[in-house]
């Protein structure tokens, strides 16, 4: 697990611009909007994709989210995305397009496209919303969205713990190259096994501790909450405007 | 007048059968500090988690006026304020304030109010400016200053501290020791900071085995070298007891 990449997330771009001040309800609806307008447009209906690429690009700007943030922060989770769409021209039945050694299916090529169209899509709008809207912002906006509040919590938990056990897990890391353990071969790797035992056995642990500490400040099961969400005009006019021309041209498309 | 503890044969063993508490007798009465020291396994923790009802043994257990295991434990715990020893434990919220918030929300305070103590409360140990920051952004000394801060926020009229100053670097722990001293509350601090105890606590009780051993000003108990050797404790090397004024 590699520090670096838990510390470059957060929120970038100009904090004090009209997208950072919205409410994280109107963001987490409206980019998550984007996300169903895509994923929901048949294949071929190019003008929908390039109608949410546009709005993407606009809050962006508008967020002043360098296109350098977005590329590096997409490419922790594309790979993963795309991984998947690469196998449909091979599996996909219809017209034959031979490429060189393989031959994939014209239909699948076209699959391909629309799905890593989605998939590019949904991913910018998620980096998107991470770069606009601080992750608590986003668990408070879920939670008075009425999103299931153990989801919540679970996600909460998992924000503020994954540091603590990333830290843990390099540090066990470090001691047990410190004691010259380098792997060669796979058996060799069974350090690996009791090294996540131990993390797991010291992260269930820690759990009960926190609950202890969490008892005894007076927890009775409801996250109590200091801040006010306010969804104001503004708030209501940028879901307007993101959302009108995006329906009509997904209608239309 | 009541006691700020007043424990009795207080007895408790864990599920493993190991012993945690071998039949304690303790008062402290209110305004003083009380430092716990003892070995490793003496059953120090487990004295704290008694005091705010996360266990219970067998005896008699009265804190900050309320009998544990009879009165009510939301009351309890809202007058006794436990600082735990790994600041990651207890600051789980994602930012300072909504951590600090936790404890007064949870009381039920009205807004303007929990405002006000977390304000106060992060004045107290000088982390104001550090509101908005995660936990996880924070160091070691920084974060252990917040754990202090997010149960002074709570009022507590008994305040119990586990190790505040275990792993701290000598600048930080001579400004968590000069945080605390400024704090004016009854206050129960386990260590084995021998010299921490010497500088914040008139009195001081040693735990053993389960039990105390010894209960005395803490500038006497510290200079019985033959009785802090029996269970395992030392002052530093090169120490002066008599440089240290105290309480």
């Amino acid at each position: 697990m590699s520090g670096g990449s838990l510390h470059s997330v957060g929120v970038a771009g100009d904090p004090a611009s009209p997208i950072h001040r919205l409410d994280p309800r109107a963001k987490l609806i409206g980019l998550a909007g984007i996300t169903v307008v895509a994923v929901s447009t048949p294949l071929r209906a190019w003008p929908a994709y390039a109608a949410c690429a546009a709005a993407l690009a606009i809050v962006a700007a508008l967020a002043r989210v360098s296109p350098k943030t977005l590329w590096t922060r997409a490419r922790l989770v594309l790979p993963l995305v795309l991984f998947v769409a690469l196998f449909v021209p091979f599996v996909r039945e219809g017209q034959p397009v031979d490429l060189g050694p393989v031959t994939v299916s014209q239909e699948g090529l076209a699959t391909l496209a629309t799905v890593s169209a989605k998939a590019i899509l949904g991913t910018l709008s998620a980096v998107l919303l991470g770069a606009t809207t601080s992750f608590p912002d986003v668990l408070h906006a879920l939670e008075r969205l009425r999103a299931p509040r153990l989801l919540v919590l679970i996600a909460a938990f998992m924000y503020r713990y994954l540091f603590v056990i990333a830290d843990e897990a390099r540090r066990m890391k470090a001691a047990l190259a410190a004691r010259g353990y380098a792997p060669r071969h796979a058996l060799q790797a069974q350090a690996i096994g009791r090294v996540a035992t131990a993390l797991f056995l010291r992260t269930y642990e820690r759990g009960e501790r926190v609950h202890l500490a969490m008892l005894a400040r007076g927890w009775t099961q409801a996250m109590p909450r200091l801040d006010v969400l306010s969804f104001t005009r503004s708030d209501a006019l940028f879901l307007t405007v993101l959302a009108t021309p995006l329906l009509l041209v997904r209608v239309i498309a | 007048m009541s006691c700020a503890i007043h424990a009795r044969d207080l007895r408790f063993a864990y599920p493993n059968g190991v012993a945690g508490l071998n039949g304690v007798d303790l008062d402290v009465a209110h305004g003083e500090r009380v430092a716990v020291l003892g070995p490793n396994g003496a059953g120090k923790t487990t004295l704290m988690l008694h005091l705010n009802a996360l266990l219970t043994g067998t005896g008699r257990l009265e804190v900050a006026g309320l009998r544990v295991g009879e009165d009510d434990v939301r009351d309890l715990r809202a007058r006794v304020g436990l600082v735990f020893q790994d600041p990651d434990d207890q600051l789980f919220m994602p930012t300072v304030r909504e951590d600090l918030a936790f404890g007064p929300l949870n009381l039920g305070c009205s807004r303007p109010e929990v405002e006000d103590r977390v304000a106060q409360a992060l004045a107290t140990v000088r982390m104001t400016e550090f509101a908005d920051r995660a936990p996880h952004q924070l160091s070691l000394g920084q974060r252990r200053r917040v754990a202090i801060a997010a149960v002074l926020a709570m009022h507590p009229s008994l305040l119990v501290l586990d190790e505040p100053s275990a792993n701290l670097d000598p600048r930080t722990r001579r400004e968590l020791i000069e945080t605390l001293d400024a704090v004016d509350r009854t206050m129960l601090i386990v260590t084995h900071d021998l010299p921490l105890a010497a500088r914040l606590c008139e009195r001081a009780v040693l735990l053993s085995a389960g039990r105390v051993v010894a209960d005395a000003p803490t500038h006497e108990l510290l200079r019985d070298e033959e009785l802090l050797a029996a269970h395992d404790l030392e002052l530093p090397e090169g120490f002066d007891l008599s440089l240290v004024t105290p309480r």
